[in-house]
């Protein structure tokens, strides 16, 4: 075959269709929009009960306990098939990853199923997420010592 | 015995017949353009099992069945079963093929097993070491999901490029060749590993396009023959991308398929309305398309020649994050109509 590797990646390249670009920008706007103005009003309802710190936490909660409930109905993936970003930016989108997680793998048991695999796809974050935390901090320490 | 034309060729003298075939789908092969052509469609996808495994190895066993029935044959006649599938181990066909108590090979091939099982079958009976044998293969959208990819419920979006796996098993029987009124096998090229240097998961097509052109290439080169002696040149499963990057390929060859080409992975699905990205794929969608559609139009006397070339991307999850690129692989077999 007379075709080198980056003629056929040219090739493969133009090949292939690319993904919608606008019409997901406009969904995943829309859609992670709307989660935002739902935990907005979550935030409001909370408030009434509940001194404002203490709200936008439960409204977190809430909105964590809603994506799980919606990832087990199996109506999360369906809204993220169209949504992209838009569900998978939120604290929704983080809820969804480890609820699934712990779904598909209970058929190898609660031990090295679910407790094992539940973080296959939020581990980075939970990893990298606290270091990048404390990397942030000793800078800010850093900065204060000196400016 | 069969001989060897040309350097990657084997000629069958005898010409082992398919006797038996039958394939079984899914739901939403079920709502696809051939849902009428498979022997039997599954409402419920876990097949009234417990594990996505056991619906998949559950398949595989009913298919082998449904193929046994049609070639007049029980499990006791056969002398090999030669099967594969998707999953670590095989083990669709290991769980779905214990209680027959035949002696079994498995074969791993990823998506091109039903052409690496039929070839090898073939080649089998033609030695006459082998008197039957059924060659089986199958896939399931969701073990394949969870083995390959991310969770089922997991919010992703796919990309255009990817391939939908079908949830489907194929099975044909192959007994020594002198039936009538069955299609036979008159050739088969085992292909070689080529490696197009593609890196991406969501993009098989492309990776298997080159060995595709490579084997069809080396078979056209080893029997003298040319796209103008056959009804159809099908391939398993290259979808969408890999169907037009193949072409492109083949006509660098010489070699111009046209409306001759067909792709099991285009055919199974509806592509417009079904939500499949580039087209379907997977161990059973070629199998369950050869099985049903095409080797009934070969019966039905609509088809005569007919060269079948299952592809497969033979990668793991593993070589895909240490950075491998995916090794294509393309096995034809040439089958006669009655």
């Amino acid at each position: 075959m007379n075709l080198t590797q980056t003629e056929y990646s040219n090739m493969t390249d133009k090949a292939s269709p690319p993904s919608k670009f606008l019409r997901n920008s406009i969904l995943a706007f829309v859609v992670g929009g709307a989660i935002c103005v739902i935990g907005q009003a979550l935030i409001n309802l909370w408030s009434m009960v509940l001194p404002e710190d203490d709200a936008k936490i439960a409204a977190s909660c809430s909105l964590i306990f809603l994506a799980a409930l919606f990832t087990a109905l199996g109506l999360y993936c369906k809204l993220a098939n169209y949504a992209g970003a838009g569900t998978l930016v939120p604290i929704t989108g983080f809820a969804n990853s480890i609820a699934a997680a712990a779904i598909e793998f209970k058929s190898e048991g609660l031990i090295l199923g679910t407790g094992v695999k539940m973080f296959i796809i939020a581990g980075p974050v939970l990893v990298y997420g606290p270091v990048a935390a404390v990397l942030y901090g000793i800078i800010a320490w850093l900065l204060r010592l000196f400016v | 015995m069969a001989t060897r034309a040309g350097k990657n060729t084997l000629m069958m003298q005898n010409k082992p017949c398919i006797s038996g075939f039958a394939a079984v789908a899914g739901k939403k092969e079920g709502e696809g353009p051939l849902a009428r052509r498979f022997d039997k469609l599954y409402e419920d996808t876990h097949l009234g099992q417990t594990t996505w495994e056991k619906a998949e190895s559950t398949m595989q066993g009913e298919v082998v069945n449904l193929a046994l029935g049609k070639a007049n044959l029980t499990a006791g006649d056969l002398q090999l079963i030669l099967a594969g599938d998707l999953l670590n181990q095989c083990i669709s066909s290991t769980y779905g093929l214990r209680e027959l108590n035949v002696p079994m090979l498995g074969l791993f091939g990823a998506c091109s097993t039903m052409a690496l099982s039929l070839g090898t079958g073939a080649v089998l009976v033609e030695s006459g070491a082998v008197q039957n044998c059924a060659a089986v293969t199958s896939s399931h959208f969701c073990t394949a999901e969870r083995q390959f990819r991310y969770p089922l419920d997991y919010g992703g979006q796919r990309a255009p490029t990817s391939q939908w796996t079908a949830t489907a098993a194929g099975s044909t029987v192959l007994t020594p060749g002198g039936n009538t009124g069955v299609p036979s096998v008159q050739a088969v090229t085992f292909g070689k590993i080529v490696d197009m240097g593609i890196t991406d998961m969501n993009n098989m097509g492309s990776a298997m396009a080159g060995a595709a052109a490579d084997t069809i290439t080396n078979f056209f080169t080893d029997t003298g023959k040319t796209p103008d002696d056959f009804d159809m040149v099908l391939t398993g499963d290259l979808s969408q991308v890999g169907s037009d990057l193949m072409n492109q390929i083949l006509v660098r060859s010489q070699i111009e398929l046209k409306e001759k080409h067909a792709d099991c992975g285009l055919l199974i699905y509806d592509r417009e309305t079904q939500d499949v990205a580039a087209g379907g794929s997977g161990c059973g969608c070629s199998a369950a398309v050869l099985c049903s559609y095409v080797l009934q139009e070969m019966q039905a006397g609509n088809l005569k020649n007919v060269l079948f070339v299952g592809t497969g991307a033979l990668m793991s999850p593993t070589s895909v994050q240490q950075g491998e690129s995916i090794p294509g692989i393309a096995h034809a077999v040439w089958i006669t109509g009655c």
